[in-house]
């Protein structure tokens, strides 16, 4: 029998850190943000049919980079998660706060017990009930299980501290209106050597309208017009 | 509860009904199908009865009473048997009233659980299928008295019309090109819509004609349920088009059944103070 060559274990979480951080870094970026009417993700996506942003539930969206089978992999899972919830209990008792929980669970079981990590960063944003945006909430969740509640808004993906200054600088104080942040959003993402048009992008928002479905996707005419306007 | 997570082989896809039963998240036995073990149902559990659809110029007209008759009493003055399936579409069901909720509740999460796995929505014809997938699956209960027989309709976003589908108890499913009623009053509400019935009407002469249906039906057949003024309570009428799926408002239905009532006066030969 041979024996196996001994790792730290520092150095074995250490090796897979970085590679999740690589897989993740080489995918293009997002930026999800809190406007008056709701809450908007833009990411940056040449492919009008693989998707990164999508629905979950009523009020909750799901956003991922990385790896694309493996975080639309997540974004079935969720799907289930709160389906099924929602039909053995109620519509109102499926929140996001337990489905960042659950996906924390999942991937920090992969990241320790697994050969390979998940190459992920993905984001659960749900809109509160009532209008004035206090029960926002936008969970910032990284491949290794990490979940961070993230404020006002984040950015998802690799150079994410570029794109951080940038928008910070960018984006108007709260209350912002969506064409505002959206501009904002797309000029972080570019940076300053680029410009990117609608066709590039993929943006989407939880609308606190009157429907129960918040989520809807813009379409290229939309982004189109806000970012020559 | 933790992330349902599976393997490439047994991998429910967007199928919710196969979810429910591969987590074992449903009722013991799966969601519908799972036969009673009694040699007969219990005679007297709340039925809902007539439900109509008729087509008009750009869309679908549904409408169902609102009586539940449990044997010879009427266990309920409001119950509702019209629900929208989706954005499109709609269903109305007649018979048993608690596994006919629960069809629908399933119906309208596999057609959302599908759009959101797959990424769009099912074709109205696919949907049509699902449901009655789905008839079939409660065949079991229903030849134990449990029978749930739906009506579905909605706008076929492809075609840019309105249809309509029949189903029997064994899930068989019939396409029926203008008018469709379902339930134990539905001999005479069909009659009615099949004498007002032209084709390429307007919806507001659709929408009385279902009123007017659901009048005539509720004279007839003791398990309908007639316009009740006392209680301000009026058939659930929804319309679905191009825009969607909209239930129209009590304001709109009490004008109409009030028209609707002094035409009948009328007709009779007065102002309803003489008749007897």
């Amino acid at each position: 029998m041979t024996m196996p060559f001994y790792a730290p274990p520092e150095q074995m979480m250490k090796d897979k850190a970085d590679y999740a951080q690589k897989g993740i870094a080489r995918g293009r970026s997002l930026v999800a943000f809190r406007y008056g009417g709701g809450i908007a993700i833009v990411a940056e996506n040449t492919s009008s049919t693989l998707r990164k942003v999508s629905e979950i539930y009523d009020r909750i969206a799901f956003a991922g980079v990385g790896r694309y089978n493996e975080f639309d992999q997540l974004r079935i899972a969720g799907v289930r998660h709160a389906d099924l919830k929602g039909f053995a209990f109620s519509r109102e008792d499926v929140d996001a706060r337990s489905l960042a929980n659950a996906y924390a669970q999942s991937l920090g079981q992969v990241f320790t017990h697994e050969f390979k990590p998940m190459e992920v960063e993905i984001l659960v944003a749900e809109i509160g009930l009532d209008g004035d945006g206090r029960g926002d909430q936008l969970f910032h969740i990284l491949y290794d299980g990490t979940v961070v509640d993230e404020d006002d808004w984040v950015v998802l993906g690799g150079e994410t501290e570029e794109i951080s200054e940038r928008f910070e600088e960018a984006l108007p104080d709260a209350p912002r209106s969506l064409a505002e942040g959206v501009r904002a959003a797309v000029a972080a993402l570019a940076g300053p050597d680029r410009t990117l048009s609608a066709q590039s992008l993929e943006a989407a928002v939880l609308d606190r309208g009157k429907d129960r479905r918040a989520f809807r996707r813009l379409t290229d005419d939309e982004v189109a017009a806000i970012l020559d306007a | 509860m933790s992330l349902p997570r599976f393997g490439p082989h047994d991998d429910p896809g967007p199928d919710f009904a196969a979810l429910l039963r591969l987590t074992g998240a449903g009722p013991e036995g799966g969601p519908l199908g799972a036969a009673v073990r009694h040699p007969q149902a219990p005679p007297e559990i709340p039925h809902g009865t007539t439900c109509v659809a008729v087509r008009y110029g750009s869309g679908v007209v549904m409408a169902g009473d609102r009586r539940a008759t449990a044997g010879h009493l009427i266990s309920n003055h409001r119950i509702e048997k019209v629900f929208p399936a989706d954005r499109h579409s709609g269903v109305a069901i007649a018979g048993a009233a608690g596994p006919s909720a629960e069809m629908v509740r399933l119906f309208q999460l596999q057609l959302e659980h599908y759009e959101k796995v797959e990424g769009m929505p099912i074709s109205l014809e696919g949907k049509a299928n699902q449901l009655g997938q789905m008839v079939r699956a409660n065949l079991p209960s229903a030849l134990q008295g449990l029978v749930v027989v739906p009506i579905f309709a909605g706008f076929d976003t492809a075609a840019s019309k309105g249809r309509i589908f029949e189903y029997d108890v064994t899930g068989g499913r019939y396409e029926e090109r203008d008018h469709a009623a379902t339930g134990s009053g539905s001999l005479h509400a069909d009659t009615v819509v099949k004498l007002g019935y032209r084709p390429s009407m307007a919806r507001a002469a659709a929408t009385d004609l279902v009123l007017d249906a659901l009048y005539v039906a509720s004279d007839a057949d003791s398990a309908t349920g007639g316009p009740d003024p006392v209680r301000d309570v009026f058939p659930v009428v929804a319309v679905i088009d191009a825009d969607g799926y909209v239930r129209l408002d009590d304001a709109e239905l009490r004008r109409r059944t009030e028209r609707l009532l002094r035409r009948h006066r009328s007709r009779r030969g007065g102002d309803g103070a003489s008749a007897s």
